[in-house]
């Protein structure tokens, strides 16, 4: 008998452990250098001592406070966007796609396919100053003659809510496309209205889709800085900015693995009590 | 009279069966829009490829030239640039794919201790924003000193946040997996590793094959964690990032274009041999 028969209760182990392994070494060993660094003091000429500095941490809160709220704000704002805006579509398709319902799709995810940068360059050369939007939000007084669209907070946005809506209306459809459309039609049978059916029916059928999708959005936009660079303004700047050039430009090592804990603590209470609001226990099986 | 009403009148009906028919498909025209609105970046990254920009900047329409894609590594860099991405991604996607299948097969097919820590190791990478997965690697590499930042920096990175998205496809495959075809082969006397080899592995291989594709996109795909891990090389977003800073030169849109082309014909090859499998097996 080979080995695998003498050892059953190995195998899982064997398994899992080289990509574990990987995980555990460049994952989370990283993520404890990162809680180390961040309460080190010092500066990179003189090198950094472990010192138990949590003054790192106040001074990060002290005076990078608006870049954090900025950085939830507006992705708070992207995911919501995205939410409203791909719904009706992920709905559309999810119900009368009907054979088209792949091609539909790769719609949906054609921007994955342009190169990140890319695709917010071309929103750059889409919303300057002399492109066709200003020019005709102008030209109907929308815009004022001196106003831009380029380097301001709604800039910012609407490339974060273009650069996510994949993530937020992927989900939404696979929800969607699973309920079972002869219960919209009994409760249509029963006397709903066509807005009371979907709104006691398919809605709360399609939670999982939104709780996926709101997660997958808010994360990555919430750390975003590539937005913030290329279409906004220094006033526009989130966290991710400060951190990016506090880590790889000033190179202030310890506050920025300092501004890196508290975005991440933020996330995970954000997401672990809108997990408990919305009361799903799919939230760790939808995404794994 | 009768002559002059009834133009007015048909007009009007031209004019309410047309809204009629908007109220009546109001989410697909809704959605058309949607899509437009996705497509329209992507039609400008096209059309400016084509551009002839005047000065360096390559912000407004200048005039049609074929010259961006008969010279598409006119620009210094560009080039290594590219192959280095490729190499990248083709490595990365390689090695994750692998360990990210065993770990599929662990956790759907096993019950052992450790099974959820294991559910929250898979799944804390990807819900990480990849900042702080890009801003912790540094520090490990910048205590590691033997190991200097560069193309293997890069590919350990590049393994480490694809490993997550290809359990979490391979597994998605694995769940509906009808086991009766593995223990029909050991009936018939296979061991383990010839039923793997011969039964599980050709079920599984749609599933690999998109986990390759996925971390393949991934990985050519990254801006953020590549950043932070690069040193002084490289990869083709980098080069974009910097070469935004001094205006971008009309190749990035080609290459853009390029990456975008292949990739939507993968995707539509696939979607068309769905089709044709569907068809064959509803017949």
């Amino acid at each position: 008998m080979n080995f695998f028969h003498r050892h059953r209760g190995l195998t899982p182990y064997l398994l899992l452990g080289p990509g574990l392994l990987w995980l555990g070494v460049f994952f989370v060993v990283p993520l404890g250098y990162l809680a180390y660094q961040s309460l080190q003091s010092g500066n990179i000429d003189f090198g950094y001592a472990f010192t138990w500095s949590w003054g790192n941490y106040w001074n990060a809160i002290k005076d990078y406070h608006s870049q954090f709220v900025r950085s939830l704000e507006y992705a708070g704002i992207a995911t919501a966007l995205s939410l409203v805006v791909s719904y009706p579509v992920a709905y559309w398709i999810a119900f009368r796609g009907g054979r088209w319902k792949n091609l539909l799709l790769l719609f949906i995810v054609a921007p994955f396919f342009v190169t990140y940068l890319i695709r917010t360059l071309a929103w750059e050369t889409i919303l300057s100053d002399n492109g066709f939007v200003v020019n005709t939000l102008q030209s109907l007084h929308v815009l004022g003659q001196g106003d831009r669209l380029l380097a301001t907070g709604t800039a910012v946005v609407a490339g974060i809510t273009y650069n996510f809506l994949p993530f937020m209306a992927l989900p939404l459809y696979v929800s969607l496309e699973q309920i079972d459309g002869a219960l919209i039609e009994a409760a249509e049978d029963l006397y709903a209205s066509k807005l009371h059916a979907f709104l006691r029916v398919t809605l709360p059928l399609s939670l999982p889709g939104i709780v996926a999708g709101t997660l997958l959005t808010f994360i990555p936009a919430a750390g975003d800085f590539i937005n913030a660079q290329l279409l906004g303004s220094p006033e526009n700047h989130m966290i991710g900015n400060v951190i990016q050039s506090k880590f790889l430009e000033l190179t202030d090592y310890p506050a920025a693995a300092a501004m890196s804990f508290i975005l991440m603590a933020a996330i995970l209470v954000g997401v672990f009590a809108y997990a408990r609001a919305v009361g799903t226990e799919q939230l760790t099986g939808t995404a794994v | 009279m009768n002559s002059i009403v009834v133009p007015a009148q048909r007009e009007r009906n031209v004019l309410h069966t047309s809204l009629a028919f908007v109220r009546r498909h109001i989410l697909a025209v809704y959605s058309l829009l949607f899509f437009a609105y996705l497509l329209l970046p992507i039609a400008v990254v096209v059309l400016f490829s084509f551009n002839h920009p005047a000065g360096k900047f390559n912000y407004t329409w200048q005039g049609f030239t074929w010259d961006n894609w008969i010279h598409w590594d006119g620009v210094p860099g560009i080039r290594s640039a590219i192959v280095l991405s490729l190499e990248i991604a083709l490595i990365a996607s390689l090695v994750a794919t692998a360990l990210g299948t065993l770990i599929a097969l662990a956790l759907v097919r096993y019950g052992f201790r450790g099974r959820a820590a294991t559910n929250i190791l898979i799944f804390l990478p990807l819900s990480t924003p990849e900042i702080v997965l890009g801003a912790s690697l540094l520090t490990l590499f910048l205590n590691v000193t033997w190991l200097p930042l560069g193309f293997w920096t890069i590919l350990i990175a590049h393994v480490m946040f694809c490993i997550s998205f290809a359990v979490v496809t391979v597994k998605a495959r694995l769940v509906g997996f009808d086991r009766h075809l593995e223990e029909a082969a050991m009936d018939l006397g296979a061991n383990e590793w010839m039923t793997f080899q011969k039964v599980t592995l050709p079920l599984t291989a749609p599933a690999i094959l998109a986990a390759l594709l996925l971390c393949f996109a991934i990985s050519i795909d990254d801006f953020v964690v590549t950043y932070f891990n690069s040193g002084a090389s490289v990869t083709f977003p980098l080069f974009v990032w910097g070469a935004a800073r001094i205006g971008t030169p009309p190749q990035v849109n080609v290459i853009g274009t390029a990456i975008f082309v292949v990739a939507v014909t993968l995707m539509l090859a696939n979607v068309v041999l769905q089709r044709l499998r569907e068809s064959k097996g509803a017949v």
